[in-house]
């Protein structure tokens, strides 16, 4: 009974493994009526046209390099373009003897090592029927000459390609960026991005500033061409082609010519300058001392030079707006007064009498205030004006470091202001928390008197202290700050897409608070404030104030003196200032490195930007077709 | 004598498999010649290849499904062991972690699963048989994860398809209810455009060009159209052997590996791709009856299971050269120039045979 029973199931069993098996094998079935199908499709059905594709071998596709966008400034002029320059290409799968090509050529025309390298590389990451460059910027001659001889070199021809060019050189070089070759990097980044596809044929890629950043819009979208060639590699006939779609040209909210007033007047000295319309958030002036010419950067930079830029003392390469971090120093005194008075603990009539100097209770330290005799009766508008720091020092401990850097965060500190720029870092505002995670050790008051003149552990960079004064002259509104403001199409119908003004966050801060700080601002630049010469005769109300961050510590009861100290342990010079005070259109950051005194050495590039912005005035040595002073006369200046 | 010994050698060779496996050898090296570009630094080491893993197909022929079954665990705890390995001290060679060096070879220990993975779950299944639930679906599911997820990781997705696919096919066909099966494919069906809106805008180019290269003809979508063009004009009969003018030059890439069905369709046109897949669905065919006859529940598990993950091998390389489906690197067997996956293909053939002709013996005994 058991026994049948276990048979029956046996049977059952295989039944359904039949069953199951022939299921799959219908599947197995109509897979292969599938591909019998497309066998059909491709070798009977469209035989013609693929027929006419693989004709005696001759069909090559051949990517169409869309042309880059553009960069233009606020007023069109050209920040970047692009021209085409002759290159002689070597086919390595129709040149036979590669390396035998080569030498030939080179008795005609000059082929250098690095040409050589530059055409291993990319021979390595091309098919062998694409052709790559051995030589780029032929001459007339050059090319006239190779022409002549073309029948002796079976695989090489000439082309052309579009190379990049900025013809403002330097100007605003740190902003631009630059364009360079496209190395392993990038091939890795755009494979996982699936963008390598739209490479083929490009050799280039945005390497810094907005050429980096906005590389997605400018590239455009590579067109390709079926072409019939001849055994040569020659083109002979397009069978069918799909035009490129340009890159997209970017307007740029920056004025070049505020640019070139910045630039000029820092002279040699090294720092940067940001200068922001608070309304809108559009970047106005985007300066970072010294610059370079990104031209060099567009055909690879040859080695020497490039360790002359990278192992300057003065860092030409670092994009200091965004990458340069600097103690904020008094700069700071304006967010911690407002911070003050929003929580009530310094509003007027509060008033202090100023010795000279600020202790903790229950310690000997001496907080100094700059002026050594004291600053005597001050509130808090004054103490803005004349920079009291006896003032802030205790403001700072009453508020508490977390109340603190709570409040002026939502200024911008201590996080990236969002700029349409790539590698933007974001400083560092300090408290307890941040203290112990970084050293393990506990906060001290000290620390919180210190913060309180922007002193300490603060970190700011330009571009933050741009935005922070922005946001302080636009009441507290900030606008994301943005360097292109426009983005015109160059595919199909063109037309050109706005970038509207977009709110960033908004502290509701109190109208009479607000008019109090900006009143101690305005005082800084008139007689008797720290930086009364800046708003001399300037015709508009300017809101200000200075600061110096200390390079090198000083010790208690030490002295500071400018002349005995190496020019590159100066203070750095730092200036902040919105105008026209009461309805601000300009707001902005300058910091000199090593420039000694805010009011002095960054107040008058300052002024020289807004009198142009707001008057049209241009400094006397603008006016002139500028000349470049010789190298020479450079070098003596930095030494004076 | 001379007979007998013959007769010996050849007691376990299934002769209808056998010849199917000759005649695609010898078209697999005529391709080869002339997908290498007459090449015989090529040809030699491929009729090699061919010799050794026709020697291990004939060994493994000799082993009985007894002991084939109780090799099973050990080769997939083993298997697993070596894949674990390689994810953490695999060498990296062209961009996968994929070798495991031993000090005296190196090893590609996702090939063993491919064998390993289709043993394992049909003893498993042999085992459960009496009394088979659906937990027991369960735990061979999570037995083929695992080592396909190891193997993707790699990465590997040619392989770790194949795998994954020899694992279904044995839970398949131990009865996996119908109920589920078309769950799983409603589920696949109501999650895929859940799955499409996640994706990042680049995740889905990646795919789209996936399924339609025409959209990226310089990138990924090269080597389809490339093969598109080299089948589409071999026509009817074909250029000729050695004729053919796409795979000749250096348009066609991967020629001599995963894409020479586009040189033998180029060649051979049309006529010549009808008579391959022929001598395919006839080694398939095979397989069934094999499978169907096989006398027990591990044999006819594990023999269905290698038909049908040969027959994958098939359409999957010969759909992804034709353009019908996205390109993983699967190779064409007997054909594609290697010897790993004839090494692979053959010992899953020579387990065929073991099933085929060890049954008599078994049943009478």
């Amino acid at each position: 009974m058991s026994l049948q029973r276990e048979l029956r199931n046996h049977s059952l069993e295989h039944h359904h493994f039949q069953l199951r098996l022939s299921v799959a094998g219908s599947i197995v079935l109509f897979c292969f009526a599938v591909l019998l199908f497309r066998f059909f499709f491709l070798q009977i059905g469209k035989y013609d046209y693929f027929q006419t594709l693989a004709e005696n071998n001759r069909i090559s596709l051949v990517p169409t390099v869309p042309n880059r966008g553009l960069i233009l400034d606020r007023n069109g002029v050209v920040l970047a373009h692009n021209f085409f320059v002759y290159t002689l290409e070597i086919t390595p799968s129709k040149a036979g003897n590669v390396e035998d090509t080569i030498n030939r050529i080179s008795q005609m025309m000059e082929v250098s090592n690095e040409d050589r390298k530059q055409f291993k590389k990319l021979r390595a990451q091309t098919h062998n029927f694409e052709s790559a460059p051995i030589r780029t910027h032929l001459t007339e001659e050059e090319a006239a000459k190779f022409a002549v001889n073309r029948y002796q070199f079976p695989g090489v021809e000439i082309r052309s390609r579009l190379f990049r060019s900025y013809p403002q050189n330097n100007l605003g070089s740190h902003m631009i960026g630059y364009i360079g070759r496209i190395n392993e990097n990038d091939i890795k980044n755009l494979d996982a991005s699936g963008d390598l596809g739209n490479y083929k044929g490009s050799d280039h890629i945005g390497k810094g500033g907005i050429e980096q950043f906005y590389e997605p819009v400018l590239h455009g979208q590579t067109g390709f061409q079926q072409v019939e060639v001849d055994a040569d590699g020659q083109a002979v006939r397009v069978l069918s082609s799909t035009a490129p779609i340009p890159g997209d040209n970017l307007v740029l909210s920056v004025d070049s010519k505020i640019q070139e007033i910045a630039e000029k007047a820092f002279g040699n000295r090294r720092g940067a300058l940001v200068a922001i319309n608070p309304k809108n958030g559009e970047v106005l002036a985007y300066v970072s001392m010294p610059t370079f010419d990104p031209n060099l950067f567009v055909d690879g930079i040859d080695a020497e030079t490039w360790k002359s830029l990278n192992g300057s003392l003065d860092r030409p390469l670092i994009n200091r707006p965004i990458r340069g971090i600097y103690p904020p120093g008094s700069t700071f005194k304006p967010f911690v007064a407002m911070a003050g008075l929003e929580d009530g603990k310094r509003h007027p009539p509060f008033s202090l009498s100023d010795p000279g100097f600020y202790t903790l209770s229950g310690s000997a330290h001496r907080y100094r205030d700059w002026k050594p005799d004291g600053h005597g009766q001050v509130d808090i508008q004054r103490a803005i004006t004349v920079s009291c720091d006896t003032f802030f020092y205790g403001l700072a401990l009453d508020l508490g470091i977390e109340k603190l850097t709570g409040f002026v965060s939502h200024f911008g500190f201590g996080k990236k202001t969002g700029i349409d720029l790539t590698g933007e870092i974001g400083g560092l505002l300090p408290t307890p928390e941040w203290k112990y995670r970084r050293w393990k050790q506990k906060w001290y008051p000290g620390e919180t008197v210190i913060v309180g003149i922007g002193q300490g552990y603060t970190l700011v960079t330009p571009m933050q202290l741009a935005q922070a004064t922005a946001v302080i002259a636009n009441n507290g509104v900030a606008m994301r700050p943005h360097l292109v403001s426009a983005i015109q199409k160059n595919n199909g119908n063109g037309g050109t897409f706005n970038i509207p003004p977009m709110k960033q966050d908004e502290i509701s801060l109190d109208p009479a608070n607000v008019a109090l700080v900006r009143a101690g601002m305005v005082d800084v630049t008139r007689p008797g404030g720290t930086a009364a010469s800046v708003g001399a005769g300037a015709g508009y109300d300017i809101a200000a104030k200075t600061g110096t961050a200390q390079v090198v510590g000083i010790k208690q009861g030490a002295k500071y003196n400018a002349g005995a100290i190496d020019e590159r342990h100066r203070d750095h010079a730092l200036f902040i200032a919105y105008a026209p005070a009461e309805n601000p259109t300009i707001a902005l950051a300058v910091i000199v490195e090593n420039g000694g005194h805010g009011g002095s050495a960054a107040g008058p590039i300052a002024r020289k930007v807004m009198d142009y912005y707001l008057l049209g005035k241009l400094p006397a040595d603008i006016v002139e077709a500028s000349t470049k002073k010789p190298a020479a006369l450079v070098e003596e200046e930095l030494h004076d | 004598m001379i007979s007998d010994f013959v007769a010996n050698l050849s007691k376990r060779i299934d002769s209808f498999l056998m010849g199917c496996i000759f005649f695609a050898c010898i078209i697999g090296l005529f391709v080869i010649y002339s997908a290498s570009g007459q090449d015989w630094s090529r040809v030699l080491p491929q009729f090699i290849n061919m010799m050794v893993a026709l020697t291990l197909m004939w060994a493994v022929a000799n082993i009985t499904p007894h002991w084939l079954e109780r090799m099973a665990l050990p080769l997939f705890v083993v298997g697993l062991l070596l894949l674990l390995g390689v994810a953490l001290f695999g060498e990296i060679s062209h961009g996968a972690r994929r070798w495991l060096n031993l000090g005296f070879a190196r090893i590609q220990p996702s090939e063993l699963m491919k064998v390993g993975m289709p043993m394992m779950l049909a003893w498993y299944f042999a085992r459960r048989e009496a009394n088979l639930r659906s937990a027991d679906y369960a735990i061979a599911a999570l037995m083929l994860v695992v080592p396909v997820g190891l193997v993707m990781k790699q990465p590997d997705l040619g392989t770790s398809l194949i795998i994954l696919a020899s694992g279904f096919y044995v839970i398949y066909l131990a009865g996996l209810s119908w109920k589920i099966l078309a769950g799983g494919a409603g589920l696949i069906a109501v999650m895929t455009p859940i799955f499409w809106s996640l994706l990042h805008d680049y995740q889905r180019k990646r795919i789209e060009i996936l399924f339609d290269p025409s959209q990226d003809p310089l990138g990924a979508g090269y080597h389809t159209i490339q093969a598109s063009i080299a089948l589409g004009s071999g026509g009817f009969i074909g250029k000729g052997w050695l004729n053919g003018t796409q795979s000749q030059l250096d348009f066609l890439p991967e020629r001599t590996t995963d894409f020479i069905f586009a040189v033998f369709g180029e060649e051979f046109g049309l006529l010549g791709n009808i008579l391959l897949l022929a001598l395919f669905s006839l080694i398939i065919f095979r397989g069934f009856v094999i499978a169907s006859r096989a006398h027990n529940t591990f044999c006819r598990l594990l023999a269905g299971s290698i038909t049908l993950t040969f027959f994958t091998y098939v359409f999957v390389n010969i759909g992804m050269v034709s353009g019908i489906l996205p390109v993983v690197g699967v190779p064409l067997p007997f054909i594609s120039y290697g010897g790993t996956s004839l090494v692979t293909v053959l010992l899953g053939l020579g387990i065929l045979m073991s099933i085929s002709t060890h049954k008599a013996l078994i049943a009478s005994s």
